[in-house]
């Protein structure tokens, strides 16, 4: 038994402690936020190998240090469970705007059978910079064409994308056509083959269901279909679907077809306009990866905080959302996950109620909570620990991180970067 | 050839020629006619204000001979008698490209960039510029629309080649039908220009700044080729630019805030223009007073909108719905306002539009005689040619018009078209009006015959032994047949003529047994005069000009009056502020003062301090700041917000002659949204797309004010500079390896050559002695200016290379480069900056998004500060904009700056790089008041902004904004209940379509502006 405090911790991984194979350490005194909403002010928070064995009020409690591998003080400090960065293309592009390093789209419209974590490359270079953040998972997902492919659900750590996969396939991603126009300044002629579009997308999309539907039904497969066989999982209800889409008038049409589908897990991914047709979505249970907070109003008229109020709004209604950042360099802009929810509690969302919208709410919606997005008993141990608030950029600073009990890296080449040019101009 | 009527034919002694064609052989015998015709009994208009019920108008050879209440008709005169008919002059219409042939090059999708004009010959540089254009030689008859236009009430229009940005002469043409030769007025009119350069494949101007730029130069180019005697060049078009400058100009616009940047060349070079509106300048009237411009309306009203579907609907913006309701009070904003302006068909889809539009002009505001001027006097007043046509008396052109009615009435048409003294006719004028009752004997049977209506819709009923049935008839002058039933099943029909004197017709009929009868219609009384009920239209209500005119603007109390613009008035409502009990974050040092009072008069801070007692000013207001945080204005170095039609004139490598103090838009949403963010100051750049870009614009986030009044008064001139990749147009495509450089020692080599020439170029400017010819350069005025230190630059830069490179060039030719933007491998060189006395403006985290930035760390901002390097984080980002406390507030995070040194990144330092730290960017008395009011520490992701002070004045509040939110709400429900109304009415619908603005960044190109500019015209639905 080692007893160590802090300040001790880095070294320990250096030398190697935590690598053995089922650590039974206890970290104490922490303010626990547990991710369900609850906050333990002085904790006791215990893992047993890649389990989180029990956390409770450390107040009252006499430990027997003997029982641990390790005792971790944690006084003083904030442990969160770690952050879950669901849609995102993070770990399929280095230099986005060169295009031998992107892999997220694939040619073709169709494509459920395209599988994201195949590309997703756990030496990317931004992926070290994201963990320091506190973001421990991510939803890789794949773009473009209707139907996009499937993502998996990885761990930020890994020596390959066999070893970083959580739940492999969680689900196939529809970029669900848009009845509504978002683009600029559309002439007659654009809006009529915009209409003619929408509607051919949408028979395309349905079609595609049923054929997929019947192939997966019928006993007989005279020739195979990769991209009907990649629906069954949706089908069967093991994997889910989830349907992009924004305005409110998409919004039902979704609920439409998910109805008309009969779609077990369907999931509404981005829902800008979600705040208007409440109670439709409430009505379908459908849960919701929002829109990321940092973005502007749909339109010029819109309320000026729309877009940071709209997770106060679908909290107050009970509907179940996490937040997701699809959009510009969404990749890069992954670390920033914690801050999206911070912003959003400026705007009416209770702290940890922005903070099961990064880790429980995605747990829970891609249908992995009973393991992962909350510091309770039996999940598995992947926790942050941050000297202040994880959600606020001004005193977020991870000092330890473990995904599945182990501890892991938090340096990277920026920080790298960071510490040569110190010592070049030899700044302290 | 158009089509001509059995009408026609009746008429055809008027289309022989009066004027012969002199110099035309005749085949046969000439056929000389000079007849005299006299149109009696008309309501007419002499001109615009002199009207004569019953009057006369003689005309001869064309021209006009009499017009009035007393006039002889001579005995040989051809007499119209029309009763009952009103006679015009014949509408001016100055903006149309009437019988102008349409350019044939039409621009080819992309094969990578065009550098030079394919036009072939002793040209000038640039395709847009076509100031060889003569309309008058190259009109054709353009014999269908002319037929429209002469039915709209127009008989004399100024045509043009719409292309380009100096479009040539335009040319005044009657709508005869004779040979051109005789239609043209007068040949070399006006001079036409516009900011859109057309046609043009060539790659500049790509922007809207950049067609502000190119024709300036041309100008300076135009005087110095006039005054240059030897050694210089031959170029027609500069030679054909000094011959049109003589004539009227006549300037198109796209937008409203086009006028302030025609004023603006007005000014700069002594010269007026007649402004082509596009129908939104009631929003901004009185800039269009103060611009001493006259103006060409279009009468461009939209269509209601499809707003059946809500949410549909919601893409339409408050600005849209109540464009749909003020538009048609455009024209009598102009007539409030005493702005000498004419109407114009322009830009309406088609010609038959117009008079249904001129009446709605008038149903909101504009008055009869305003718009009779409007289309007649003034026009011709504008080419100098009031005293040939735009009024009838002796020895004008015999234009006129003949319309059923007063043309202000619900459904007057135009039923005859007199140009040059030759007829169109629409309806014959004298056709007889057979409504009456008439006693029809019919072989030996006597009926009742009752006509009603006007001569085009008349109809008729037939009265036999008390039973009432339906008498249809064709009446084609003089010949008249009709039919009617008798004996319950049976029809009689009969054909017959009428007779000029006693109003009878009489003729044969076959009853329907097939024996003929003779009948004979007797004329016995008047039909009963049933006026029949006008349709009532409500009483026009009308909402407000809003300040901007978009969601968010605001409309000036009635108590402020609303006939002069008193928004600034308005908007400076309190003439002192005093924050009490607030956190005050000075800037200076590391002061943050707890608990104290910032008292404000006047726009400047004049005391700090704890229980400033409230003055007893009428207009000073009180803050309660107690728990808020009190910050300097946040001050965003790098952005392109608030620009119009292009951010990047990229097409060469060096735009230094651009502006965007030219381009600036004030109604972008963004600056409402950034004020609530707390930004009161943003640089607003030109893009990164070449080596040497444009002139920035300082701006203050005056909303609510026009481009003028935004820009910071006074300040340091800046231009952007930019490298690597966006300027060797690395991910531009696999075309784009044409435009020179394309590698990072290009780059280089761009400002050894632009540098030395500017020197060049200045000693050469010295040296020429007084008087002297010497060609002003716009570009190289720039240039000369960063080499005297008077204009500075902002650098897009990110890889340590190319920093140290321009640091080196700047070096060898004596001047500093001011701020290095991005600069995110600046922690590279940051002793090197800090030795060159460069400022780093950077991104808090961003990277991995090109190549050059994957050495990007989050640490830049503090390691840069940390070594003494003024450092500022900038957004680049409309979005990040709105939150750049944030941003700062990461450099707590990375790399461990204080809290107070973070808030100096997007405040005080960025002040300094600006050169206005003498004004703003702290908190100490004597500066001016540009605070923000926050609810928590400004640098805490749970602070949000509760008041931003510009000048002392509330722009953003918090309160305020939820009013402005409830305006919306209750005004675009207001509007949509009217337009639902409209439809119920049979107004004609329109799609709702969303107009969004597009957001810029540094590498945004604008190739497709010209795409933008077609969404001032009026798109309808079919």
């Amino acid at each position: 038994m080692i007893k160590a405090n802090f300040n001790t911790v880095l070294l320990f991984w250096s030398i190697g402690l935590f690598a053995q194979n089922k650590p039974h350490i206890a970290f104490i005194n922490a303010t626990a936020h547990i991710g369900n909403g609850q906050v333990i002010e002085k904790s006791l928070f215990v893992i047993n190998g890649n389990k989180i064995e029990s956390i409770v009020d450390v107040t009252g409690i006499k430990l027997n240090p003997s029982a641990f591998d390790t005792v971790i003080d944690l006084s003083d400090k904030h442990l969160y469970p770690a952050l879950i960065n669901v849609n995102n293309i993070l770990g399929l592009h280095d230099a986005e705007a060169v295009r031998a390093t992107a892999d997220f789209a694939e040619v073709g419209q169709l494509n459920p059978h395209i599988r994201a974590l195949i590309a997703y490359n756990t030496d990317n270079q931004i992926i070290p910079t994201v963990k320091t953040n506190g973001v421990l998972y991510t939803q890789v997902t794949p773009r473009g064409g209707l139907i996009s492919g499937s993502s998996s659900i990885m761990a930020l750590e890994g020596w390959n994308w066999e070893d970083a996969v959580l739940k492999a396939d969680d689900g196939i991603h529809v970029n669900f056509p848009s009845i509504v126009e978002t683009r600029m300044n559309e002439s007659n002629e654009q809006y009529k083959k915009r209409q003619k579009h929408f509607q051919d997308e949408m028979q395309k999309l349905n079609h595609f269901f049923r054929e997929a539907k019947a192939y997966c039904n019928s006993e007989t497969k005279p020739e195979t279909n990769l991209r009907f066989e990649a629906m069954k999982t949706v089908f069967s209800g093991t994997a889910r679907l989830y349907l992009h889409t924004n305005s409110a008038k998409d919004i039902l049409n979704t609920i439409a077809f998910v109805q008309q589908h009969t779609i077990k897990y369907p999931v509404l991914v981005g829902a800008k306009e979600s705040y208007k047709v409440v109670l439709e979505l409430k009505k379908s249970g459908i849960p919701v990866m929002l829109n990321r907070v940092n973005d502007l109003p749909l339109r010029e008229d819109d309320d000026l905080d729309i877009v940071f109020k709209l997770p106060a709004l679908l909290q107050k209604d009970s509907i179940l959302f996490c937040l997701q950042l699809e959009g510009d360099m969404e990749a890069m802009q992954s670390r920033n996950l914690p801050f999206n929810a911070g912003n959003a509690v400026a705007y009416g969302l209770s702290k940890e109620e922005a903070l099961a919208a990064i880790s429980l709410n995605a747990a829970k919606i891609m249908g992995v909570s009973h393991i992962l997005g909350s510091l309770e008993e039996n999940k598995l141990a992947s926790f942050v620990v941050s000297n202040g608030d994880l959600l606020d950029m001004k005193s977020n600073a991870v000092v330890m991180a473990f995904i599945s009990g182990k501890a892991i890296q938090l340096n990277n080449k920026q920080t790298e970067l960071y510490q040569k040019y110190l010592n070049k101009y030899r700044l302290k | 050839m158009y089509k001509k009527s059995i009408l026609r034919l009746f008429f055809l002694f008027l289309t022989f020629h009066i004027r012969s064609q002199t110099t035309f052989p005749s085949n046969g015998a000439p056929h000389p006619v000079h007849s005299t015709h006299a149109f009696i009994n008309a309501s007419l208009f002499i001109d615009y204000e002199t009207f004569v019920k019953k009057g006369t108008l003689l005309i001869k050879d064309g021209k006009v001979i009499a017009a009035g209440l007393k006039v002889e008709v001579p005995k040989e005169a051809i007499i119209h008698d029309l009763e009952g008919k009103y006679i015009y002059p014949s509408f001016i219409d100055l903006f149309c490209d009437y019988g102008i042939p349409e350019s044939t090059t039409q621009r080819a999708p992309r094969n990578g960039p065009q550098m030079q004009s394919n036009i072939k010959g002793a040209y000038g540089w640039n395709q847009a510029i076509h100031s060889e254009t003569e309309a008058h030689k190259l009109l054709q008859h353009q014999n269908d629309l002319a037929l429209e236009f002469k039915k709209a009430g127009f008989g004399t229009v100024l045509t043009h080649k719409k292309d380009g940005i100096v479009r040539g002469s335009g040319t005044l043409v009657n709508l005869s039908n004779k040979k051109e030769n005789e239609c043209i007025v007068n040949d070399r009119t006006a001079g036409f220009y516009s900011f859109n350069k057309g046609s043009s494949t060539q790659d500049y101007p790509s922007s809207l700044a950049g067609a502000v730029a190119l024709l300036r130069q041309t100008y300076y180019d135009a005087l110095w080729y006039a005054a240059a005697e030897d050694n210089k060049e031959y170029n027609i078009s500069l030679d054909e630019f000094n011959k049109l400058k003589l004539l009227p100009s006549v300037f198109e616009s796209t937008d409203k805030y086009d006028v302030a940047r025609i004023e603006q060349l007005a000014k700069e070079f002594n010269t007026t223009y007649l402004v082509k509106a596009c129908g939104t300048e009631y929003q901004r009237i009185s800039d269009m007073k103060e611009s001493g411009l006259k103006f060409i309306l279009p009468l461009n009203f939209p269509d209601a909108y499809d707003v059946q579907d809500p949410f549909e609907a919601e893409a339409l913006h408050l600005s849209d719905l109540k464009h749909w309701e003020l538009a048609p009070s455009n024209p009598s904003a102009f007539e409030k306002y005493f702005i000498p302006f004419c109407l114009s068909a322009s830009d309406l889809k088609n010609k038959d539009q117009f008079l249904h539009q001129l009446r709605k002009a008038v149903r909101y505001g504009l008055t009869e005689k305003t718009a009779l001027k409007a289309l007649t006097f003034q026009p011709a007043a504008f080419l100098n040619v009031q005293n040939k046509i735009g009024s009838l008396k002796p020895g004008f052109q015999a234009n006129f018009f003949i319309s059923t009615t007063s043309v202000f009435e619900q459904d007057a048409i135009v039923l005859q078209h007199w140009v040059l003294g030759e007829a169109e006719t629409f309806s014959d004028p004298e056709k007889p009006d057979l409504s009456g009752t008439y006693e029809l004997r019919a072989g030996k049977k006597t009926y009742t015959v009752t006509i009603s209506g006007s001569t085009s819709q008349a109809e008729g009923y037939i009265l036999a032994d008390t039973a009432k049935a339906k008498f249809t008839f064709s009446f084609i002058p003089p010949l008249f047949s009709f039919s009617f039933p008798y004996d319950s099943s049976k029809t009689a029909r009969a054909s017959g003529y009428l007779q000029k004197k006693n109003k009878t017709i009489s003729g044969k009929g076959q009853w329907a047994d097939g024996d003929w009868f003779n009948f004979e219609m007797q004329y016995m009384t008047a039909p009963d005069s049933i006026k029949s009920a006008k349709k009532s239209t409500p009483p026009l209500q009308l909402g407000k000009v809003i300040y901007p005119f978009t969601a968010y603007g605001e409309a000036i109390p009635e108590s402020e009056g609303t006939f002069r613009n008193n928004w600034n008035k308005f908007k400076n409502r309190y003439s002192a502020i005093l924050i009490k009990n607030a956190t005050v974050w000075t800037n200076k040092g590391d002061t943050v003062l707890l608990d104290h009072d910032v008292y404000v008069v006047n726009g400047r801070i004049v005391r700090i301090a704890p229980n400033i007692e409230a003055p007893k000013l009428a207009f000073a207001k009180i803050i309660d700041a107690k728990g808020k945080h009190l910050t300097p204005g946040i001050i965003d170095e790098h952005s392109h917000i608030a620009l119009s039609r292009g951010v990047n004139e990229g097409t060469e490598a060096s735009s230094a002659e651009v502006r965007m103090g030219d381009a600036i838009d004030p109604e972008d949403i963004n600056i409402y949204r950034q004020l609530a963010g707390g930004v009161t100051t943003a640089q607003l750049l030109h893009g990164s797309a070449n080596p040497i870009g444009g002139q920035s614009a300082l701006i203050k986030l005056r909303w609510g004010q026009n481009a003028e009044g935004l820009k910071y008064e006074k300040s340091a001139p800046f231009i952007k500079f930019a490298l690597g990749e966006n300027v060797k147009q690395s991910n531009w495509g696999d075309r784009s390896v044409v435009r020179f450089p394309q590698s990072r020692m290009g780059v280089e080599q761009v400002y050894m050559d632009f540098f030395i020439r500017a020197k060049e170029y200045k000693a050469l400017k010295q040296n020429s002695s007084k008087g002297a010819v010497f060609r002003i350069d716009l570009e190289m005025e720039a240039l000369s200016e960063i080499l005297e230190n008077k204009r500075f630059i902002t650098c897009h830069s990110y890889v340590q290379s190319e920093i140290n490179m321009l640091m080196h060039v700047a070096d060898s030719m004596g001047f500093k480069v001011n701020t290095f933007t991005h600069i995110l491998e600046g922690y590279k060189v940051a002793d090197k900056m800090k030795f060159h006395g460069a400022n780093a403006s950077t991104f808090s985290d961003w990277w991995a998004y090109k190549n050059e930035v994957m050495e990007a760390i989050p640490h830049n901002a503090a390691m840069l500060s940390k070594m003494g390097v003024i450092t500022a984080i900038n957004s680049d980002d409309a979005e990040m904009a709105r939150r750049l406390n944030q941003e700062a507030a990461k450099a707590i995070k990375y790399g461990g700056l204080s809290e107070t040194e973070a808030l100096k990144l997007v405040t005080l330092n960025p002040a300094i790089m600006l050169h206005i730290d003498d004004k703003v960017g702290s908190i100490a008395v004597g500066k001016t008041a540009d605070l923000v009011l926050w609810t928590d520490n400004p640098l805490s992701v749970y602070a949000r902004v509760d008041k931003t002070i510009i000048d002392g004045q509330i722009y953003f509040d918090r309160d305020e904004d939820q009013k402005l939110k409830t305006y919306i709400k209750e005004e675009k429900a207001r509007l949509i209940a009217k337009i639902i109304q409209e439809k119920q009415y049979g107004g004609k619908m329109q799609k709702a379509k969303t107009k969004q603005k597009k957001l810029y960044h540094c590498d945004t190109m604008e190739s497709d502006y010209q795409s933008v500019l077609i969404t001032n015209e009026i798109m309808t639905h079919d």
